[in-house]
């Protein structure tokens, strides 16, 4: 508002109005403390009055939010007293079409009782009445900010205050509010004072670092290193990467960041080979992606898949991978396995269980169990004759016999039940074979065969 | 874009009752629709009347091509969205474009939002406003306030900006359907909600009119973190599991409708079909849809032999129903066989046995390897994530080699940018370390002297170490939540709630509810609380006091209130708990869950 003239402030001194000096910029101090007296009596029963007064807005009109319409299709279906739920008003400051703001219907609302408005909006209009709404109480001012109406945080300047504010705030368990106090706190206080109190208040920190991460802001330890999936273009993420190994990470984690870059900077080695896609495999089997940013299974897959046999000095090798990542004997099999399987190489699949013994024998040993190689093995289409082998180096006669029925594999039926000296069974199964057949001339000379002794 | 999808209306649901009825008279259930009319009509008035909106788009925070001069944006208080919202207006205000713009923020604004609108200097030549749009009535027993971001907020991050909107969907059903007697609780967050909600209420007026609601009962999600986790095996919860259903609906892609197109269709109880097999075991649902089958065929078959006036009666009275009935049938068979394929391919069997063994604590060894084998099998990552979560919760936390061992495996199989959801599930206390021999009084003192630690690296380690311990074990033990194992048990004709999980486990949840109720409060119940870390409550409600005016039968509507979310098995098994006591229960949930949408809300491994 511009300065009044002294013209002015006389015919407005001495007029009946004077009793509602709104201009703060008015000389005559002690009537502004008048009115302000005036305003803070008419305060004092503030939440008795919530009821009549969120009927009306400053217009007069029933409140056209949709919290309003809300409550009076509620009220319209069934008279219930309740309290709708508060609208947040809009700011102050903007043009905003059909709500005719005018200091008549200012004073017609201070005059009128039974519609009574609060201090705050008095903000609306112009901003003369700053001061009367600035002497509320913290508590008082978390509640109005709970409810969405007019509020300000201007007066909270020393730290002591702030904190009251905050705690106010916290009490409430209204998050929003204590975001909007952090909010003002941020901007009003050092970052070492804020978080010197933030580290006593544990409800205050946790909205904190999130508003901090919801605004990009937060670079907690662990936050720092996520930054590495913003950034496209490998080389630079690597690069990344590498800075983030002097984070001071726990022992462990520190070591899945160092693999994480070292897998990175092995990727870009072998992609840049295989992009070019030379070797024979390449063209027989292109590679359907790149293996940048893949996990380090699918990297020894990849590997498994198109430089298997490699000598261990090139990076691209599986021995290589498995070395440098110390990848679990138990893991490399079961990838190396899945790999060769979907290449069909049965010599690879073999050779990855043969152990040889002192003595020079193959034996086949696997640190997974038989029957979960043949589940992959099937998976992959192998046939019959590999299955059968992998079938009968299950342990479990029970898992072995289910398997071999389920894959035919009809031989290591019988030789099952004969270990398990079920004839019974025997017999039940010779139904399921082809009559004539092999297995039917095998079922029939078992049975006969008296010097077994049966259990059944 | 989802939101508008969800306001549209469906009529009322026509009172169709559970398959089974009740062992008492089972009380009429109140009329939500009215809920839904009430968020319509805001919507409408909001769009139409007030800002003349004529076209709708989806918000993907892409540049915005049109030549309207206003722009609306109806969106969640989102930080980010909002953002976007400013770099609109900014490249606007830099090609000396003049355009208004109004955010319409559902269901409320936050402080925070507006904060981001007065950095980004746009605050005024963008207007907000509301959409008050707090429940979606799902059901004739379900609400949904869908906020799936509820359970991240709340649990992981310590935000409590949703608790305001959960005490307020709270006040609404009171002033519509109350006034309640009952409130139990439990909870760090329900105590907060029902202050919330005390105090919007405090202001409001004595209530005059006949409750249809008497016991309300608010439940945290972190009560019982098992529950959720578990696979689901009853008719609704594997279809959530497996197609996702989304506000009610579900989409049924080809393999379902065993034609080129997919489907979408409403599952309620107004969907005769499914309202008969959704609370029921799926080993029942194929017999049952034969059955159906057959009768449908029955009912067909009566056109022959009949004569023109009967053939007339039957196409303009039954044919109808019967096609529309043929329809839905052939839908759930696809359904059911499309569920029973990926069911078998994945091992499923083997998936169920490890899990009820963790529940039951019997071979934990062989459950830990066949985790491991599934993590390096690289199968499913929300899978090995869900049973590595399962064998921390049952256990009171892995060993530490085992930690070790099996967190470096999951990074290795499925990106080590899961360090970040690893630090996020710890913190949760979903998947912690062994702790061993360390009492509570020695982690509140550790934890008190990193809080004064003034690195910040080290505040996520304060938080994590406030994680609570599950005491899975004991508590199972106490409620009796694991039925003996050895005996038979007829699913057709379940004997008690944990027919949900193939009669394996008793869901936490259901039974803390069932206990509450059963005493009238928590009395006897001490140990148990102890054990949930306490914040319980039980308050008599109604200030007036005028019990002569409850209804009885209200007494007996028990409105269960999730805040984090629910499970439809969950709700299922509500619904028995309804018909072997005579309640009837009305479950309103901050959104529907399940073990995937659980997981994927806490993982970080994208940007």
């Amino acid at each position: 508002m511009s300065r009044a003239k002294p013209e002015d402030d006389e015919y407005w001194n001495s007029s009946k109005f004077s009793a509602f000096t709104f201009d703060d910029e008015d000389d005559e101090f002690t009537k502004m403390k008048e009115s302000k007296r005036a305003v803070n009596s008419i305060l004092v029963d503030d939440d008795d009055d919530d009821d009549d007064v969120e009927k009306v807005s400053w217009s007069g009109e029933p409140i056209g939010s949709i919290s309003w319409s809300v409550k009076e299709t509620a009220s319209s279906f069934r008279s219930s007293g309740e309290q709708s739920f508060p609208k947040i008003d809009t700011a102050p400051s903007l043009p905003k079409q059909g709500s005719g703001y005018s200091l008549s219907s200012l004073f017609k609302a201070f005059t009128d009782t039974s519609t009574r408005a609060y201090a705050p909006e008095l903000r609306k209009p112009k901003s003369e009445c700053k001061d009367y709404m600035s002497d509320w109480s913290p508590e008082e001012t978390v509640r109005r900010m709970r409810k969405g109406r007019a509020y300000s945080l201007e007066r909270f300047r020393s730290l002591q205050d702030k904190l009251l504010l905050l705690d106010e705030a916290v009490s409430l368990h209204d998050g929003n509010v204590i975001t909007a106090v952090l909010i003002y706190l941020k901007r009003s206080l050092s970052k070492e004072i804020l978080f010197r109190e933030l580290m006593v208040r544990e409800v205050a920190l946790r909205h904190y670092v999130h508003y901090l991460k919801e605004m990009g802001e937060q670079k907690l330890l662990l936050m720092q290193y996520k930054e590495h999936l913003n950034i496209k273009d490998e080389g630079r993420r690597r690069d990344f990467l590498k800075s983030c190994l002097s984070l001071p990470f726990s022992q462990d984690d520190a070591m899945h960041v160092q693999d994480h870059y070292t897998l990175l900077e092995r990727q870009i080695i072998i992609e840049a080979n295989d992009k070019r896609g030379e070797a024979e495999i390449f063209r027989k089997y292109p590679r359907k992606a790149s293996i940048l940013n893949m996990p380090l299974i699918t990297t020894l897959y990849y590997s498994c898949f198109y430089h298997y046999g490699e000598p261990e000095g090139t990076f691209s090798s599986p021995a290589n991978i498995r070395k440098t990542f110390r990848i679990s004997e138990k893991q490399y099999i079961l990838t190396a396995l899945g790999a060769r399987a979907k290449l069909k190489s049965w010599f690879d699949v073999d050779s990855l269980f043969n152990t040889k013994n002192w003595l020079g024998y193959t034996k086949k040993r696997s640190p997974i169990g038989f029957h979960r190689v043949v589940d992959i093995l099937q998976k992959n289409n192998a046939p019959a004759q590999v299955l059968q082998e992998y079938v009968n180096l299950i342990d479990d006669p029970e898992l072995r016999l289910s398997l071999a029925q389920k894959y035919k594999c009809h031989d290591i039926v019988i030789d099952t039940y004969k270990d398990l000296k079920d004839r019974q069974q025997l017999i039940v199964y010779q139904g399921k074979v082809e009559r004539g057949s092999h297995e039917d001339r095998k079922i029939e000379e078992l049975i006969n065969n008296m010097q077994i002794r049966w259990k059944n | 874009m989802y939101v508008i999808q969800a306001a549209a209306v469906r009529g009322r649901c026509a009172g169709c009752l559970m398959a089974q009825s009740g062992r008492r008279d089972a009380p009429e259930l109140p009329d939500f629709s009215l809920l839904k009319r009430l968020a319509r009509d805001q919507l409408i008035y909001l769009l139409e009347q007030q800002h003349e909106v004529d076209k709708l788009y989806k918000v993907e925070l892409k540049p915005i091509v049109s030549t309207a001069d206003q722009l609306c944006f109806l969106i969640r208080p989102r930080i980010q969205t909002v953002k976007w919202i400013s770099d609109v207006v900014n490249l606007d205000k830099a090609a000396g474009r003049l355009r208004r713009y109004k955010i319409i923020f559902t269901p409320q604004k936050f402080y925070a939002c507006e904060a981001v609108l007065e950095e980004q200097g746009v605050f005024g030549d963008v207007t907000c406003d509301e959409w008050a749009f707090y429940l979606l009535p799902l059901d004739d027993d379900i609400i949904s306030l869908e906020l799936p971001e509820f359970f991240r907020e709340n649990f992981l991050e310590g935000d409590q900006r949703w608790v305001g909107a959960a005490g307020g969907a709270l006040r609404l059903i009171h002033s519509l359907y109350g006034p309640f007697s009952k409130v139990y609780g439990i909870g760090q967050c329900a105590k907060m909600v029902y202050e919330s909600w005390r105090e919007q209420v405090e202001d409001g007026e004595q209530k005059t009119q006949q409750p249809e609601i008497g016991n309300v009962f608010l439940i945290d999600r972190d009560v019982d973190f098992i529950t959720p986790l578990c696979s689901q095996v009853v008719y609704e919860g594997l279809v959530d599991d497996i197609f996702r259903i989304k506000c009610g609906s579900v989409e049924f892609g080809p393999e379902v409708t065993s034609s080129d197109k997919s489907i979408k269709v409403m599952l309620n109880s107004q969907d005769k079909v499914f309202n008969e097999i959704r609370n029921e075991h799926f080993s029942n649902v194929f017999g049952f849809l034969s059955q159906k089958a057959r009768n449908l065929q029955t009912a067909y078959d009566k056109r022959r032999g009949m004569d023109i006036q009967q053939m007339k009666a039957f196409v303009s009275e039954e044919l109808k129903g019967l096609k529309q009935e043929h329809r839905l049938l052939s839908l759930h068979i696809g359904a059911s066989e499309c569920i029973m394929k990926k069911k078998t391919k994945q091992d499923f069997q083997e998936l169920l046995k490890t899990e009820h063994s963790l529940l039951e604590g019997f071979e934990v060894r062989e459950c830990v390897s066949f985790i491991e084998e599934h993590i390096n099998r690289q199968i499913s990552m929300i899978d090995s994530l869900r049973l590595l979560c399962l064998l921390s919760l049952t256990e009171n936390g892995l060993l530490p080699k085992d930690y070790r061992s099996l967190k470096a495996q999951y990074l290795q199989s499925y990106g080590i940018e899961h360090l970040l959801t690893f630090s996020n599930l710890k913190q949760m206390g979903l998947l912690v370390e062994q702790q061993p021999g360390e009492t509570l009084t020695v982690m509140e003192s550790k934890v008190g002297k990193l809080v004064n630690d003034k690195t910040a690296g080290k505040l996520t380690d304060a938080f994590s170490s406030l994680a609570k311990k599950s005491n899975f074990r004991a508590l199972s033990k106490r409620l009796v939540l694991i039925p003996k194992s050895g005996e038979e048990y007829d699913l057709r004709v379940p004997r008690d709630m944990a027919y949900i999980f193939s009669g394996a486990y008793v869901p936490l949840s259901c039974k803390l509810i069932e206990q509450v109720l059963e005493r009238d409060g928590w009395t006897g119940l001490e140990e148990i609380t102890r054990m949930l870390n306490g914040h319980e409550f039980a308050v008599s409600g109604g200030a007036n006091g005028t019990e002569s005016r409850i209804k009885a039968d209200s007494q007996r509507i028990v409105l269960v209130m999730f805040l984090g979310g629910c499970t439809y098995s969950e709700i299922s098994a509500l619904r028995f708990l309804g018909r072997e006591r005579g309640y009837k229960f009305i479950v309103v949930t901050t959104a529907i869950t399940n073990s995937g949408r659980l997981l994927e809300a806490l993982l970080d491994n994208h940007p």
